[in-house]
């Protein structure tokens, strides 16, 4: 069976974590594991940009994995950048096998707003359930309200649901079904 | 589908092109990349992409402001965004001035890559629908190269089918200019003899010698200036389709040859005595009425039968308005590549204009309308303005006879003048040009009250 493992880079809350495991065994019927921790990404630091780079940590990822070993979501409180965009909330390998999570900027405090450790795990789903759909090959659906619709700012991505539209999730049942019959 | 929207981006560094690949193949597109302004202009060279992300510095090569400007010269419709991370006005400025359709300052919100690109395709999504509807309405609407979405052009469209592989003779009847020609053309290339000759002859353009050696060719010698033999259109027909327009304005002479070929397929040619055996369908085109004509004498009335087995009567231009936009539709698109203007459409008064105008010369007269206006239209659309000279007088503009008797538009007019002169008969005679006593009678006769 198909094992999606979900790893923390660096200390992450354990109770957010569990949230997100327990999102995309929902989501997408897979195993999901908790893996033990990566390290801190501070080989993507780029200190022009004060960010992190999502394209290196997605490469030191895929360093990390051997092929048909599954799939591998990574979370991290960095903020995060493509060298095109001015941040992103994450990155995946569109139908492959490595994916990262930036919670920096689910945080309500981003905002100057005081913490909400509800809505950050509420927006935590959301995302993760997001770029793991791009693993399974899922594409950005125009339904706003869907979990791989576009986020490009904080309302749009609390405006969807942390859930798949009936259409992404019977794209995600093909997406694995080839895939596992690919491993 | 956003799939079936190509983007390239260029950019010589990888990590910005495959982060950008990444972005927009997760949004749906599909993305390939290039590394250079070279590697972009062959990759524009195989295929038209919806939309080029074009970096600005790229050294150790064109740049690219020219990878833009040698894309347009492929592509002119090319939809092109310039990335800079280095903001300057004069880089801004010369980019839009060559064409981009938008300069983005690198790193740039998510937000603004998303809408730009959502905005470029939504605009080509209608364009292609447009396009899309415009070939579908005309293929649905068209017979060879006759287009009508008219009830009684669709039968004739269905007549001309099913006659199109027969032999029999066909008269076509309509006014100048309404398409008799093409009509002829579309029978016979959609018949069996489509791979065979279709020679046209004008009837009217030549005296009645001219034309019986044009018919029916002449030996050597046959009369002045004959210095060799010459083929006739009907021998050089032999086997496809000889079309004679205008053959109301044949001699009598002329109408008992014509006769004589169409009973037995042989003719001598002028001046011979060998005769000439052809196998030819002919198409005859009128705009005088020939019934009439038969009526009057002018035409044999056994020719005219001979002629008229099956007969087409094409109406003219006034009496299907609903085919003004699709014609005038159809002459623009096909006149842009001939003048080579780029004018996406006519503007909903200009329609309006078109549609009420009485065309006298017909399907003619439109086309040369629209190939006028387009040839002195300034903008993108033809407007009112552009087809402004079919309403200066003289242009038969804004006046067609209304359906009615002679009798009842003498008495529309008594009445609208009496109106006009508040029920006083002595003026409205003055204003209408006969005596009191005359429009007292005529009064009389209409039942007109004052």
């Amino acid at each position: 069976m198909m094992v999606l493992r979900v790893a923390p880079m660096g200390n992450l809350d354990e109770a957010l974590l569990a949230a997100i495991v327990e999102s995309l065994r929902h989501g997408y019927g897979v195993e999901v594991k908790r893996s033990a921790a990566l390290g801190e990404p501070g080989f993507a630091w780029d200190g022009a940009r004060g960010q992190y780079s999502a394209p290196l940590i997605l490469r030191h990822l895929l360093d990390g994995v051997a092929a048909g070993s599954g799939k591998l979501l990574a979370v991290t409180e960095q903020d995060l950048y493509i060298p095109m965009l001015s941040f992103v909330y994450g990155q995946a390998q569109l139908g492959g096998q490595v994916a990262v999570v930036s919670i920096a900027r689910l945080r309500t405090e981003h905002y100057g707003l005081p913490p909400d450790e509800e809505l950050l795990r509420v927006r935590a789903r959301k995302e993760a359930l997001h770029e793991v759909g791009h693993l399974f090959g899922l594409v950005h659906c125009p339904d706003t309200s869907c979990a791989m619709a576009l986020s490009t700012g904080i309302r749009q991505l609390d405006e969807k649901q942390p859930s798949l539209c009936a259409g992404c999730a019977v794209l995600a049942g093909e997406g694995r079904n080839a895939m596992r019959d690919g491993e | 589908m956003k799939t079936q929207w190509q983007i390239l981006v260029v950019d010589d560094e990888q990590v910005m092109r495959d982060s950008l690949a990444g972005w927009l193949g997760e949004d749906g597109y599909t993305v390939e990349t290039a590394a250079s302004g070279r590697e972009a202009i062959d990759a524009a060279r195989r295929k038209d992409y919806a939309i080029y992300f074009i970096d600005l510095k790229m050294p150790g090569g064109i740049d690219g402001i020219e990878t833009m400007m040698e894309i347009r010269r492929l592509h002119p419709d090319a939809s092109i965004i310039i990335i800079t991370a280095y903001a300057t006005v004069d880089t801004a400025i010369t980019a839009m001035k060559e064409g981009a359709q938008e300069y983005i300052v690198k790193p740039c919100n998510p937000e603004e890559i998303s809408m730009l690109v959502n905005r470029i395709i939504k605009v080509k999504n209608l364009q292609r629908e447009n396009t899309i509807l415009r070939k579908k309405l005309t293929r649905q609407y068209r017979f060879g190269d006759i287009i009508s979405k008219n009830a009684r052009m669709q039968e004739i469209f269905t007549l001309a089918s099913d006659v199109s592989s027969l032999r029999s003779t066909v008269l076509i009847q309509g006014e100048s200019g309404t398409g008799k020609e093409l009509i002829a053309r579309a029978i016979h290339f959609s018949g069996d003899r489509a791979a065979r000759p279709f020679v046209a002859v004008s009837c009217a353009a030549l005296t009645e010698s001219l034309l019986e050696s044009e018919l029916f060719g002449h030996e050597k010698g046959s009369f002045t200036g004959a210095s060799t033999q010459r083929r006739g259109k009907f021998e050089m027909a032999d086997g496809g389709t000889l079309f004679l327009d205008e053959i109301g304005d044949i001699s009598p002479k002329l109408q008992v040859d014509l006769l004589r070929v169409l009973q037995e397929r042989a003719f001598y040619r002028v001046g011979g005595s060998d005769e000439v055996r052809v196998d030819v369908r002919v198409i005859a085109a009128s705009k005088v009425d020939l019934r009439e004509a038969v009526q009057q004498g002018r035409f044999r009335d056994d020719l005219y039968y001979r002629l008229n087995v099956i007969e087409i009567d094409v109406p003219p231009l006034r009496n299907r308005r609903e085919d003004v936009p699709l014609l005038a539709e159809h002459f623009l698109e096909r006149l842009t590549p001939e003048l080579r203007k780029e004018i996406s459409g006519i503007s909903e008064g200009a329609l309006r204009l078109l549609m009420d105008y009485s065309w006298p010369g017909n399907v003619r007269e439109l086309e040369n309308s629209v190939e006028r206006a387009m040839v002195t239209c300034r903008g993108h659309v033809l407007t009112e303005d552009d087809f402004a000279f079919l309403t200066r007088p003289g242009n038969g503009h804004a006046w067609t006879p209304p359906d009615v008797s002679l009798d009842e538009m003498e008495k529309l007019m008594i009445e609208a003048t009496l109106d006009r002169k508040d029920g006083n008969v002595k003026e409205a005679a003055i204003a209408l040009g006969i005596d009191r006593s005359t429009l007292y009678e005529k009064l009389k006769r209409y039942e007109i009250r004052r």
